[in-house]
């Protein structure tokens, strides 16, 4: 089961690993700008000929761009199933270029901070990751990604709606921004309606961890844009670092102080039960072990607890989801082998800490 | 005013008040309590996040009616606004000239109604070459000269390309 992929297995992406600003309840801050080559009929309309000259036009522009001549390209086509898993549970492509048909690259920086996927709903999606709340420096990194790309390509731009992009959902600057964040101490006190409020006020989406029609697992959620015609890249990126998400943070600090107070003892029950739950089980599913780290981590982050360090739960919470779980394990399994093999690997990363 | 027994059960507070007005122009009124209101389907919970299908399909729906939205076609890349419609997606760049005025508002709709890109401007709009782009595009182009027969054109694309290579 050799692929290029087994290096990067494991250890975490230096996003998830890195601890920035807010990161006690800011998990990441995504930012992604699509793209579309002029003189190219969007995908919808292009045969599998035409898809692979767009791979190959855009894999030499990579190549020749000031600052990305190192960045590791792979053919997604050519993975399997369970490679191709590997990259969504590493936020590297979306669930639908993991599904998708005909030819179609990712093309990303070693540190696995920032990556293009050739192909996916337009020709580019670009894409920057960081740890904690750092908007303004992963756009950044973006627009400096996108400066290089357009000396070498020549993009669809219109001069009324600006970037022109498959769905008219993402027209405009093609940007999307998405800040991850666990806040358990808000589902904790039934206060989740505050963040949807919150998020309603300014337009923007709450999801689940992996994006679009993904469920939120593990008290974790994901707060994107949904306008990206009208206001400019600045407007949007303020609206996240200045204002929604610092408030959805002193929300759950809120909430995690308030339990702190006034039910120390409940708090401590939900965070010390996981840990004995991780500890034991015998059998665990990926979701039910997503949550029970979740509480782990509220536990570290409160000082309920210090025994577990934050490195080793941010490296548990990738590589108890399944395709790592199985790189990991070096074969196949199947989902009640799963299970096991995830209960005792959870049991031994944490009896060495 | 007294509390109005809800119409359908008849025993729980009426809380839920409805106006229908008939086809007829006829006004008649409901007054049921939240269980009935719910169990007849009227109340909804407010979805959180914004779903691009259905207000694609409500745009459509509501511009159905014209008939010249049906027979709408780009002539670049051939897609039919009801393709379009269908899958949610465009077929090409000039899709957004050729459906524009349908494509506007539904643009209005999804975006806080400012349909002007206020943002960034690639840096070299236009004006500079790009030479990996534009071999492959003229050796698309020669491939399909050729293919056409078009020899004069063949040649003419052929030594462009060699003079793009050597650059």
């Amino acid at each position: 089961m050799s692929s290029p992929l087994d290096q990067v297995v494991r250890r975490p992406g230096e996003w998830l690993r890195g601890e920035g600003p807010m990161h006690e309840i800011v998990i990441s801050t995504r930012i992604r700008l699509a793209r579309n080559l002029r003189g190219f009929v969007f995908l919808s309309r292009a045969d599998n000929e035409l898809k692979a000259e767009i791979a190959e036009t855009v894999s030499d522009a990579v190549r020749h761009a000031a600052g990305l001549k190192d960045w590791i390209n792979v053919d997604v086509e050519a993975l399997d199933e369970l490679d191709r898993t590997l990259l969504v549970e590493r936020h590297l492509i979306s669930r639908q270029h993991a599904e998708g048909s005909g030819p179609r690259r990712v093309v990303f920086e070693a540190s696995e901070a920032a990556a293009i996927m050739i192909n996916e709903e337009d020709h580019l999606r670009i894409q920057v990751m960081r740890s904690g709340l750092q908007v303004e420096d992963a756009w950044q990194q973006i627009d400096g990604i996108d400066d290089a790309l357009s000396e070498q390509l020549e993009y669809e731009f219109h001069p009324q709606y600006g970037y022109l992009t498959a769905c008219p959902t993402n027209v405009g600057t093609g940007l999307r921004v998405s800040v991850m964040l666990h806040l358990p101490a808000l589902r904790l006190t039934n206060e989740l309606e505050k963040v949807g409020q919150a998020a309603r006020d300014m337009k923007l989406a709450v999801r689940g961890l992996y994006g679009e029609g993904t469920e939120a697992l593990g008290d974790f959620f994901q707060i994107s844009n949904q306008i990206t015609l009208g206001p400019s890249e600045s407007d949007i990126i303020d609206d996240f670092s200045r204002k929604v998400i610092p408030k959805i943070v002193d929300y759950e600090r809120a909430a995690r102080d308030a339990l702190l107070k006034s039910r120390p003892a409940a708090l401590d029950d939900k965070v010390w039960r996981a840990v004995g739950l991780l500890k034991s089980a015998r059998v665990i599913s990926s979701s039910e072990a997503m949550q029970y780290l979740s509480h782990v981590r509220m536990g570290l982050h409160v000082g309920r607890l210090t025994s577990i360090d934050l490195q080793t739960l941010n490296e548990l919470f990738l590589q108890v989801q399944p395709a790592h779980l199985q790189k990991l394990h070096g074969e196949r399994l199947t989902g009640e082998q799963r299970s096991i093999e995830r209960a005792a690997f959870i049991r031994a990363r944490l009896s060495s800490n | 005013m007294a509390l109005a027994r809800c119409q359908r059960c008849k025993k729980a507070q009426a809380t839920f008040h409805l106006t229908n007005i008939e086809r007829n122009g006829e006004k008649v009124e409901r007054h049921l309590c939240d269980r009935c209101a719910e169990e007849e389907g009227l109340l909804q919970t407010a979805k959180v996040t914004l779903d691009v299908n259905e207000l694609l399909e409500n745009f459509v729906s509501s511009s159905k009616a014209s008939a010249e939205l049906t027979n709408l076609v780009c002539e670049q890349c051939g897609i039919s606004y009801v393709e379009f419609r269908n899958q949610g997606l465009l077929g090409c760049a000039h899709d957004y000239d050729a459906f524009k005025p349908h494509l506007e508002r539904l643009l209005q709709r999804t975006h806080d109604n400012d349909t002007t890109h206020h943002g960034k401007v690639p840096k070299s709009a236009g004006n500079v070459h790009r030479p990996l782009q534009d071999l492959r595009r003229l050796k698309r182009m020669l491939e399909e000269a050729v293919a056409a027969e078009d020899y004069e054109r063949a040649a003419e694309l052929r030594d462009r390309i060699r003079a793009l290579e050597q650059a």
